[in-house]
């Protein structure tokens, strides 16, 4: 049983309450760290090795240290609840069923930053999720976790609940901030980064849901033990939300420390896959992390275990490994298609680019055109060379990691895949009938017990 | 004693030049001029916070600076990029920039017709040029561009977005000059469109300028559009005392008619002087302006072809061909055909045979007026010849 410090008291009934999380333990970091320097909070989080939780893991407590503090400017904390990667939903299941944990890790972070102001910036399509944070931001200010002189320290903290349009480049931290300046979401130019210059021009540091949550247990047990759990640079718990074909979709809290296989076999977390079909294919870390087959997921391309870390994940670079990304495990039976699959995320990051930088706003659009192409047996072999050629140009220039997030499924699934795109070229009925027999992708698990 | 300011060393291509702090690639490429200079079609130094979409200006910085030499992981921007003090930037030596560059062209090219012939920007359109210069011959797409309809905002200005490449200058153009933000772009990636969200006017006194701007042929000038080709057209540099620009501009005269006036540009094709409405749209009689002199442009430029500004003139021989006499039976055009008698910009539409046949006042059909819904076409060239579905 791996070791729960976001979930732990998830099951506790009427949790969402204040009084409820309260006699729980609850606020009792935010009373810790009010006592603490800031610095010496930033310290702790740094001693965690917390990883960012948004997607591209950058150590918490170095990008708060980036943070200016030019005289007389306000700073701010703005947490990135946008939460639009297909395939993930962790952030909302946190702010759902725990939202003073959560509204807990605001407080404590935007003391620790010097932020007066914190912005919760929410996927609009989360449309009921504002009223039970607001709830406790209103609980949490009558109790006076919030609002003025917070403890006695001098301290004001006022969080605020804005609510996205609904679109997925707005959880790009500056078409966030652009965003929730009343502006087009489009991605800013970097530099400058918002540690220097982010919302209103201000020093701004933007955070993940869960990343901001983690600082709660981390002021409670401590960075050093925090650090304990894991493995490496992986440190402490990571919640992933597990969907497609396992018998036990969900949001689940791992330690760093449980290979791929226990998760996706073990009753505890998916379940293995339903009416014994054969594990093909799995993108473990959202939808815009490369897709790997079984056979790699399983085992490194060392032949070793793959971990449910950070590092593991990435082993083999993109010709084997993957990535842990914003934890969206999105598993794939044998009955699944590939080049489905593929048009179908392509269609999304067509549809979610915001059309400032060339390669993606008209690569993304010729992709799905190509991708449909195939996927409906009017496909050329040359298509898949030239759909090859096209993520290859898009891929690394562009402004904003979306041009990135579109070009990598689609370079990975012709990677592992390519025989059936070319089996979808050269089999135009059939494939629209999608009818394959692709045992060659079960997994090794299943291959070795038969 | 002055403050020796710090100069910062930048390679480009293995030229060295010093730079200011704050400077970027691109403008220490353009200091250092000739091929090394990164071709672009978002930027433009005129304004603030242009650049950095179009990707067509991509480097590779192989060493970050002297103090980390570190190389740039990805191709940068040069546009948006600043210099460091020992940086050492490849742009046409290296093949990687080059391939870029050539899948950016690719790329602007999916959705902007190759209708060269029938656009009114052929001749002074900065992608022709780069596609020509950085570009592969053909593209690999097999599928319908998008299409628009043709509309007039306001008076003066034609919008056709089936030729926009969403490089947002015109935006920059309309907050940071006109004034006030007029249109924008509505929608996100390949739907994405300039609008001026319901079908409004431009109608600040500065907005012409976005014609300028515009590096392509989707913001065009309703009061010159077809009524000629630039390269028949003959630049002159010319001024006047007006109210509320300064008034320097560029004529472009077929004979005596001026038929359009626009900005003066530079070397880089960008705006020199902002010029109001008024100079742009109503001052189009040569009275109306002190005439400079012809514009000296590059001699590669198209709209050279046939401006002689130090031409040697060809002698007279006819007379002593004809041992002194004055040819009687020669034909005098200008009498017999009453050419000069048209102003072109009377004409509504571009002059066609019945206009020098002897009634001055006729026009032809004019293929661009979609107010009628003549020449509207949805089939993917956007095509300004009548005879074009
Ligand atoms: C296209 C795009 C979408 C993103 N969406 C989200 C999101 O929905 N939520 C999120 O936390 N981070 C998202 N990110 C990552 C953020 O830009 C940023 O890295 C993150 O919020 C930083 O928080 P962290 O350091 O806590 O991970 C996205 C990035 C990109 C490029
Ligand atoms: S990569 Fe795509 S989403 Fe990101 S800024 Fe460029 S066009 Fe917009
Ligand atoms: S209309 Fe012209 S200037 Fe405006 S964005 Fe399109 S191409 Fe650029
Ligand atoms: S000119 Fe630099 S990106 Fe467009």
């Amino acid at each position: 049983m791996g070791r729960k410090l976001l979930l732990e008291k998830a099951g506790i009934e009427n949790i969402r309450q204040y009084d409820v999380y309260r006699q729980n333990g609850g606020y009792s970091a935010q009373e810790k760290a009010y006592k603490m320097a800031p610095a010496d909070i930033i310290e702790e989080v740094k001693k965690s090795g917390l990883r960012g939780r948004g997607g591209a893991g950058f150590p918490t407590g170095l990008k708060w240290s980036f943070l200016a503090k030019p005289e007389g400017v306000p700073r701010y904390l703005v947490c990135n609840a946008d939460e639009s990667e297909p395939g993930t939903f962790k952030d909302r299941y946190l702010m759902e069923f725990l939202p003073h944990l959560f509204i807990e890790g605001l407080a404590i972070s935007s003391y620790a930053l010097g932020a007066n102001t914190c912005y919760i910036y929410i996927r609009g399509e989360y449309a009921w999720i504002p009223d039970i944070l607001e709830q406790a931001i209103a609980e949490a200010r009558n109790a006076g976790f919030l609002g003025k002189n917070i403890l006695g320290t001098g301290f004001d903290l006022e969080i605020y609940v804005q609510r996205g349009a609904g679109a997925y480049i707005c959880g790009e931290e500056t078409a966030l901030l652009e965003s929730l300046e009343g502006k087009r979401g489009n991605p800013r130019i970097k530099p400058p980064f918002p540690a220097v210059k982010g919302l209103w021009g201000c020093p701004t540091v933007v955070n993940n849901v869960e990343t901001l949550a983690a600082v709660v247990p981390i002021i409670n047990i401590g960075g050093e033990e925090y650090a304990k759990i894991g493995i490496g640079k992986s440190t402490g718990t990571k919640l992933i939300s597990a969907c497609g074909n396992i018998n036990k979709p969900g949001v689940y809290e791992i330690d760093m420390t449980i290979s791929v296989e226990e998760f996706l076999y073990s009753d505890e977390y998916c379940g293995g896959i339903p009416n014994g079909k054969r594990l093909k294919a799995c993108i473990p870390g959202g939808s815009s992390v490369p897709i790997v087959p079984a056979n790699l997921l399983l085992k490194t391309a060392k032949g070793e275990k793959r971990m449910m870390t950070y590092e593991s994940l990435a082993d083999g670079g993109f010709q084997t490994g993957t990535m842990m990304g914003s934890g969206g495990f999105i598993v794939l039976d044998e009955d699944q298609c590939v080049v489905r699959h593929t048009l179908t995320l392509a269609r999304f990051y067509r549809h979610e680019s915001c059309g400032q930088c060339s390669p993606c706003r008209e690569g993304t659009g010729w992709m799905e055109k190509i991708l449909q192409n195939i996927e409906y047996g009017k496909g050329k072999m040359s298509d898949i060379d030239l759909l090859w050629d096209i993520q290859s140009k898009i891929e690394g220039n562009t402004i904003c990691p979306l041009g990135d997030a579109a070009a990598w499924p689609v370079a990975a699934a012709i990677r592992h895949f390519r025989d059936e795109f070319e089996w979808h070229v050269l089999n135009p009925e059939e494939s629209q009938k999608r009818n394959f027999g692709l045992a060659h992708y079960a997994d090794p698990l299943e291959v070795s017990v038969a | 004693m002055a403050e020796e300011k710090k100069l910062f060393k930048v390679t480009i291509d293995n030229i060295t030049t010093e730079v200011e702090p704050g400077t970027t690639i691109l403008m220490a490429a353009r200091k250092i001029g000739g091929d090394i200079v990164p071709p672009t079609m978002c930027y433009y130094s005129k304004l603030q916070n242009t650049g950095g979409y179009c990707r067509t200006c991509l480097v590779k910085v192989t060493a970050g600076s002297t103090a980390d030499p570190r190389p740039m992981p990805k191709l940068v921007a040069s546009c948006r990029t600043a210099v460091m003090d020992g940086m050492v930037v490849e742009n046409i030596t290296n093949p990687a920039v080059l391939e870029a560059r050539k899948g950016v062209v690719e790329f602007l090219l999916i959705n902007h017709p190759l209708d060269c012939p029938v656009c009114d920007q052929a001749g002074e359109c900065d992608l022709q040029d780069l596609s020509y210069e950085h570009g592969t011959e053909g593209t690999r797409s097999e599928f319908r561009r998008r299409t628009f309809e043709r509309i007039d905002i306001g008076p003066y200005i034609q919008l056709h977005m089936t030729r926009c490449i969403l490089c947002y200058r015109c935006v920059h153009t309309a907050n940071q000059v006109a004034g006030s933000r007029e249109h924008g772009v509505l929608d996100r990636g390949d739907h994405a469109q300039i609008a001026t969200y319901i079908q409004q006017s431009l109608e600040s006194p500065m907005i012409g300028n976005v014609i300028d701007v515009c590096p392509v042929g989707a913001l065009t000038d309703r009061t010159f559009r077809f009524k000629n080709r630039v390269w028949f057209t003959k630049p002159m540099d010319a001024h006047r005392d007006c109210p509320h620009c300064k008034g320097s501009v560029r004529l472009w005269l077929r004979g005596d008619d001026v038929l359009r006036v626009t900005a003066r540009k530079d070397q880089w094709g960008e705006v020199e002087d902002w010029i109001c409405n008024e100079c742009r749209f109503e001052k189009k009689k040569v009275s109306d302006w002190v005439i400079e002199g012809p514009t000296q442009l590059n001699r590669h430029s198209v709209i050279n072809a046939g401006h002689y500004t130090n031409a040697a003139k060809p002698t007279e021989f006819l007379k002593e061909v004809m041992n002194g006499h004055a040819p009687r039976l020669l034909l005098d055009i200008h009498t017999v055909s009453g050419v000069n008698m048209v102003d072109l910009n009377d004409l509504p539409g571009p002059a066609t045979g019945a206009t020098f046949n002897g009634n001055p006042n006729a026009f032809g059909h004019n293929p661009t007026d979609v107010k009628e819904g003549v020449g509207r076409n949805m089939a993917g060239t956007d095509s300004t010849n009548p005879n074009t579905p």
